[in-house]
């Protein structure tokens, strides 16, 4: 069916779902180079005005991509809760704006319709809302995850350690995560992207983690973010495994550019849930998204990459995972030109993933040919840390040597936990204080010559 | 430098020595400290230069004078940066002009070395003469036919596989600048293509990286490239299915 708006009495047609969400979509380099964004901008909010008039119901019947020859398709309608559904079932999308940023609108009563809603129409209504409303919005629904610490209660702000080096080096590796620990960063995991997919390399570097993890009784996990099938083989090699990671999106075509399918993340969670390594916790995936991984595996469907992207918390939310992270600036200037871009990107993943129930972080970054520096991850961050992000990434300096992006860094976490008042988990901020690494303020204890330090050999 | 409560670096400063990743670099208060706010502005000033640098063609010219060969200068679809940045596709082809030119050449040859942009010009303008003063003398020596070098502006990797298939050559090999990171944005990389048409993705290539005074050393990128070369054209084929060869002693 089509939707239109005539404005000045000029007819806009638009002939699809796909097509009107495509349209009503802010401004990025990835739905333009799509050939799929609005050639104006009286186009554009057209778009948004007949969408806000579209009905939720709309969006159960007429799939963005074919239920037949997709299996996110299937999963998000064969899942969809219609109890949970029931009361916001008579609303437009425009409507459901209006409703989440009502103040009777609790954090109650959106956990009861999170199964309730779908991606797309997630994405809908994101396409609506300022980015001022998407962080309203997001704060109230905070989700919380539990492993060997829990990640993201209310005044909690957690930071993946991100150690990475080009060659996989143990004793850099090794540096770079005591430099991390000692400035309070590593409760939402200490996570290595490695250079090399070779399953020895990975296994040692789980090692790794895993023998310091024990040494100093840290309440964190680990993860090598090798892929799933990687994984699966570490595990039945005894690795010392705690979280199963993949890169998913959000259509059949692009996981399978991924390598893996429904089944085998199936497969790879049910390998991580039997080793039973969380202490006071079961969730055991780590997800990473982006949006623009869809169009540049030609996997979109002509579908709008906000839409694709909000498709991948679909299938994220079906393994019940501790961290779900859209990478939002990885990908380059042709999907997210600028700051600006980058920055509303964040928001609207960062809120959809929030509204389908995920625990979302950001990783906060830009590459070197993006129009984009610190000033931005800056303003990003900020808003991050109002919006109640669950965590970001801990990277030294912001500079990652392996995979030459920026990113935040250990000393980008506490200037926001200072400036919100926000704390680590509570688990870790213990630890923090056991290890005088803060203060029951939660400052740093200047010059502390740390256990930590005089325990490694390096 | 003796500001209350600024330190320059952490006590924990001499793991250093284990990584370039940039920790015990101190702060004041929870922020890094001036010197280290303006370093990193300024690498990333110099990536930012890179990504905007232009291709010395009559330096170009002037480095490849040595080796006798023809040299064509030719530039893509992409008219300039921007266009570049957002549409990847158009620095994939070759603009009219350009595809013109390369038909008034004879076809057929083992191999055609192609000079391009890339992320980076800097980087080309840096290494690409260097390795080719090593490589060169190793295709020579060897009897390969070679194709006119091509200078590409406004190019992508995969550009090759069009100034490949107008060349009929069996090989392209191009020379590009690659993306600049914080910590080098003078890398050249090099990728290996046989039986170069259009239509192929990055599986069907050999990449060699980070050819750069610091990196991966000109001779020894050389050798490795000499050695794809030889291999590819002895197995008909490139990419995942070609494999380096460890015991050559060369790890990228």
């Amino acid at each position: 069916m089509s939707y239109r708006c005539t404005i000045k009495n000029r007819l806009y047609r638009f002939n699809s779902l796909k097509a009107l969400l495509a349209k009503a979509s802010p401004l990025r380099s990835g739905d333009v180079l799509a050939g799929i964004s609005a050639d104006i901008y009286e186009e554009r909010v057209a778009a948004q005005i007949a969408l806000a008039d579209v009905p939720l119901k709309k969006f159960l019947n007429e799939a963005v991509i074919p239920y037949e020859s997709d299996e996110v398709t299937r999963l998000i309608i064969d899942g969809h809760d219609l109890t949970a559904f029931q009361t916001v079932s008579h609303l437009t999308v425009g409507g459901l704006r209006d409703w989440l940023l009502d103040d009777d609108t609790t954090i109650d009563v959106l956990q009861s319709i999170s199964a309730g809603i779908i991606p797309e129409m997630a994405a809908a209504v994101s396409k609506l809302m300022r980015n001022q409303d998407l962080i309203e919005v997001a704060k109230k629904c905070n989700v919380v995850t539990r492993f060997r610490n829990t990640i993201g209660l209310p005044g909690r702000f957690s930071t993946r350690l991100q150690p990475n080096h080009p060659t996989d080096d143990p004793k850099g590796i090794a540096a770079s995560i005591i430099d991390g620990l000692l400035y309070g960063s590593g409760d939402a995991c200490i996570g290595i992207n490695p250079a090399s997919d070779s399953p020895t390399t990975c296994f040692k570097l789980l090692s790794l983690i895993n023998t310091l993890r024990e040494q100093f009784e840290i309440p964190t996990q680990s993860c090598v973010l090798n892929h799933l099938t990687t994984t699966i083989n570490l595990i039945n090699s005894g690795a010392p495994v705690d979280l199963c990671f993949q890169s998913i999106g959000g259509t059949e075509l692009v996981n399978k550019s991924f390598g893996v399918n429904l089944a085998l993340i199936e497969e790879g969670y049910q390998a991580a849930l039997s080793l039973q390594r969380g202490t006071i916790g079961n969730n055991v995936m780590y997800f990473e998204t982006g949006q623009g991984s869809a169009l540049s595996a030609n996997a979109h469907h002509n579908a709008d990459q906000q839409t694709c992207e909000a498709r991948a918390y679909a299938v994220a939310r079906k393994y019940k995972p501790l961290l779900v992270n859209t990478v939002v600036g990885f990908i380059g200037p042709e999907y997210l030109y600028d700051g600006k871009q980058i920055i509303r990107a964040a928001l609207e993943d960062h809120f959809c993933g929030k509204l389908l129930g995920l625990p979302m972080g950001v990783d906060v970054c830009y590459t070197n040919h993006a129009e984009a520096d610190q000033d931005d991850i800056d303003n990003l961050l900020t808003l991050l840390g109002v919006a109640g992000c669950n965590f970001i990434m801990g990277i030294p300096g912001s500079d990652d040597i392996m995979l030459n992006y920026q990113s935040t860094s250990f000393h980008d976490a506490l200037y926001v936990r200072k400036m919100l008042g926000l704390k680590p988990a509570p688990e870790f901020e213990q630890w923090l204080i056991r290890q005088e690494i803060i203060n029951e303020d939660g400052k740093l204890i200047t010059n502390s010559f740390n256990r930590l330090l005089q325990s490694v050999n390096l | 430098m003796s500001e209350k409560g600024v330190q320059h670096g952490n006590p924990w400063q001499a793991l250093q020595q284990y990584t370039n990743a940039r920790i015990g670099i101190g702060r004041t208060g929870t922020s890094i400290t001036m010197h280290q706010l303006l370093q990193f502005r300024l690498a990333h000033a110099h990536a930012r230069d890179a990504v905007y640098s232009k291709l010395d063609v009559d330096g170009l010219l002037a480095g490849l004078s040595q080796f006798n060969l023809p040299v064509i200068v030719l530039h893509s679809k992409a008219e300039y940066r921007e266009q570049y940045l957002k549409m990847p596709g158009l620095g994939r082809d070759l603009d009219t002009p350009s595809a013109e030119l390369l038909r008034a050449y004879a076809p057929g040859a083992d191999i055609v070395i192609i000079i391009a942009d890339g992320l980076s010009a800097a980087a080309v303008n840096e290494n690409a003469v260097n390795l080719l003063e090593h490589l060169m003398p190793m295709l020579v020596n060897d009897d390969f036919v070679l194709a006119p070098v091509c200078v590409v502006r406004q190019a992508r990797v995969a550009i090759s596989d069009d100034i490949g298939a107008a060349l009929r050559a069996k090989i392209s090999l191009i020379l590009i600048g690659e993306r600049p990171g914080l910590s080098a944005a003078d890398s050249m990389g090099a990728y290996l293509t046989y039986g170069p048409r259009e239509g192929l993705t990055d599986e069907a290539r050999n990449c060699v990286s980070n050819i750069r005074q610091h990196g991966l050393a000109h001779k020894q990128a050389a050798e490795k490239l000499f050695y794809l070369v030889k291999q590819a054209l002895n197995k008909k084929l490139s990419g995942v299915l070609l494999k380096d060869n460890d015991e050559h002693g060369y790890v990228p």
